[in-house]
């Protein structure tokens, strides 16, 4: 009965097709119910360091507060502009949301714990990450309105400069990999982090994805204090929602992406028991909650960057940086011998 | 057969959205469509096997060249009965252009024979053991890499003439020094005011701070304002 289970999961296309919709289901669900708890953790993580008690009325220390924000958000009016384009209208948060989701397919949480365990993995992520902002300059254009299209102006100005440096980033990652599969790079991981020897690029690299999820401090695309809300400011209840989770799932992925580049996936510190005995997905996950506890308090802490400043920052500080790291650590992979597959 | 079912769906798609691009009456609509084009052919290396030109397709142009165009088309100004003004008129020229572009398009296809030998070539010869990452990077960094230098000298060449012929120092333009921004004190701007009678804000040093005059703060300033605009002493930075 097993046997004849396992064969047709594994071996027949219709079984395989089958078990990757379980699986998918599976990350999915655990991946909502993360982001539903990311809005939590975002406002308690906030009033604490602002000194207040943050929510606290619904359910036991306000746990529940995430489902009755959700149940508020559906129920109330979708409202479209008259002026709006229709079907590009309804169409961009859904697509931020989906490109949100779509990442996570070869995300490994685990040792083989990969939905699709391709061998560009990261260019993948590299892909689907530089398709966000689409949503963000379709529902800009299509809310035929000021205020939208000047945050989708700034976003896709943002998103596309910080994407060059995040690139050489991964290149640099990629030289001392010899590989572009993500379960690969976490592998090379297992003698040393690559947080240590890269640490610029490290640093480079968390900055940029603040950028790219148009977080604390870069968030120019939203400022409520000069465009109101940004992009979405024609936007109302589940389609305002939908940007409003692709948000906070973009930082969970950038931060899992961290955590696969930079601190080892699911590896264990050094390598040594005890911290060996916790599973690699414990691991993986501390990790990532880790990197999301720093978004959170970045956003506590520091004030919104000036537009200039932060095209500045972009294109005259990190791009030259990690292009000089990059040519720097390629230098000395080769002069050592260090090079992978040499 | 799932491999079949998804290349006819894919090619279908590429083919039609590729015939809207040219077909929609909006811009915006175009370039969108065009992007789903990009996106099936993405798909259909994919089923060729060729993952790495896939990402790479979806990255260079869906990612960076398909934003920009979709960035210029949404801030055009169209006119859309204007541009559809001339149709009527164009179209006999624009019809005799395509038949003789499409007549020899049909010669030189009508024309075409496959050479015996072709059969063979028709599989690439792959090494399959190494990916089709590591076989394009030995092409083209091993193989090929003078060729593959040029190029990249040729594309620096026009980058560096693309620049140079759009920049310009207008003289009009304010710069900002950023190191002079980063190390203003409060103190270079703003002088401590003391109240009377417990008027201020309470406890220790009462008092508020007010800006400082302005000739006052143009004197201690003067000696590094070299860094602005033409007989421009503005110090609003």
């Amino acid at each position: 009965m097993i046997d004849t289970l396992v064969h047709f999961f594994l071996d027949t296309d219709i079984g395989r097709v089958i078990l990757t919709f379980i699986e998918s289901l599976a990350l999915i669900g655990v991946l909502l119910i993360a982001v539903a708890y990311m809005t939590y953790a975002e406002r308690k993580v906030l009033a604490a360091m602002q000194l207040r008690k943050g929510p606290n009325v619904v359910g036991p220390f306000g746990l529940f507060q995430p489902f009755a924000d959700a149940i508020k958000m559906v129920m109330k009016e979708t409202v479209i502009p008259s002026g709006a384009n229709r079907v590009l209208f309804i169409m961009a948060p859904m697509l931020t949301f989906v490109l949100a989701i779509l990442a996570w397919a070869v995300v490994p949480v685990a040792d083989g714990w990969a939905i699709a365990d391709i061998n560009v993995g990261v260019l993948y992520l590299f892909a689907i990450s530089s398709l966000g902002v689409y949503g963000i300059i379709i529902a800009g254009w299509a809310s035929n309105s000021k205020y939208p299209f000047l945050g989708a102006m700034r976003s896709a100005a943002q998103m596309v400069s910080y994407e060059v440096s995040m690139g050489f980033v991964l290149v640099t990652v990629m030289l001392c990999v010899g590989s572009l599969n993500l379960t690969a790079i976490v592998r090379a991981q297992s003698h040393i982090w690559f947080c240590i020897p890269l640490f610029p690029m490290f640093i480079i690299f968390f900055i940029s994805t603040l950028a790219e999820t148009n977080r604390s401090p870069f968030d120019i695309p939203e400022g409520e204090s000069e465009i109101v809300a940004g992009f979405f400011v024609e936007y109302s209840s589940m389609s305002f929602g939908l940007f409003f989770l692709a948000e906070y799932a973009n930082m969970i992925l950038m931060s899992a992406l961290t955590t696969i580049l930079f601190l080892g996936g699911w590896l264990a510190p050094f390598g040594v028991e005890p911290f060996t005995w916790i599973p690699g997905v414990f691991w993986f996950v501390g990790k990532v909650a880790l990197c999301l506890f720093v978004f959170l308090w970045v956003r506590a802490t520091m004030p919104r960057y000036r537009y200039d400043q932060l095209m500045r920052l972009g294109w005259k500080v990190f791009l030259p940086f990690s292009l000089l790291w990059l040519v720097l650590t390629a230098g000395v992979l080769m002069a050592f011998g260090w090079l992978p597959n040499a | 057969m799932i491999t079949t079912i998804l290349f006819y769906l894919f090619a279908t798609v590429l083919v039609a959205s590729a015939a809207t691009v040219v077909t929609a009456r909006n811009p915006v609509h175009s370039v969108l469509f065009l992007i789903l084009a990009f996106f099936n052919a993405a798909a259909l290396f994919l089923i060729a096997g060729a993952e790495f030109l896939a990402m790479t397709l979806v990255i260079v142009y869906v990612g960076a060249v398909a934003v920009l165009f979709l960035f210029v088309v949404m801030m055009l100004d169209v006119d859309f009965i204007q541009l559809r003004s001339g149709f009527q008129r164009y179209t006999p020229v624009g019809a005799l252009v395509g038949l003789v572009l499409f007549s020899e398009l049909l010669t030189v296809i009508g024309g075409w024979k496959l050479a015996p030998q072709a059969g063979q070539l028709r599989f690439a010869p792959i090494d399959t053991k190494i990916s089709n990452t590591e076989a394009l990077g030995r092409l083209l960094y091993t193989d090929y890499v003078f060729l593959f230098q040029t190029a990249g000298l040729v594309l620096l060449v026009a980058m560096i003439g693309a620049i140079v012929l759009t920049l310009r120092d207008r003289k009009t333009s304010r710069h900002q020094n950023i190191r002079q921004q980063t190390e203003r004190k409060v103190a270079d701007t703003l002088e401590m005011v003391s109240m009377s009678l417990n008027a201020g804000t309470g406890e220790g040093d009462s008092g508020f701070y007010r800006p400082k005059p302005a000739d006052l703060v143009a004197e201690e300033h003067g000696h590094d304002d070299h860094g602005h605009g033409h007989g421009d002493h503005g110090h609003g930075h």
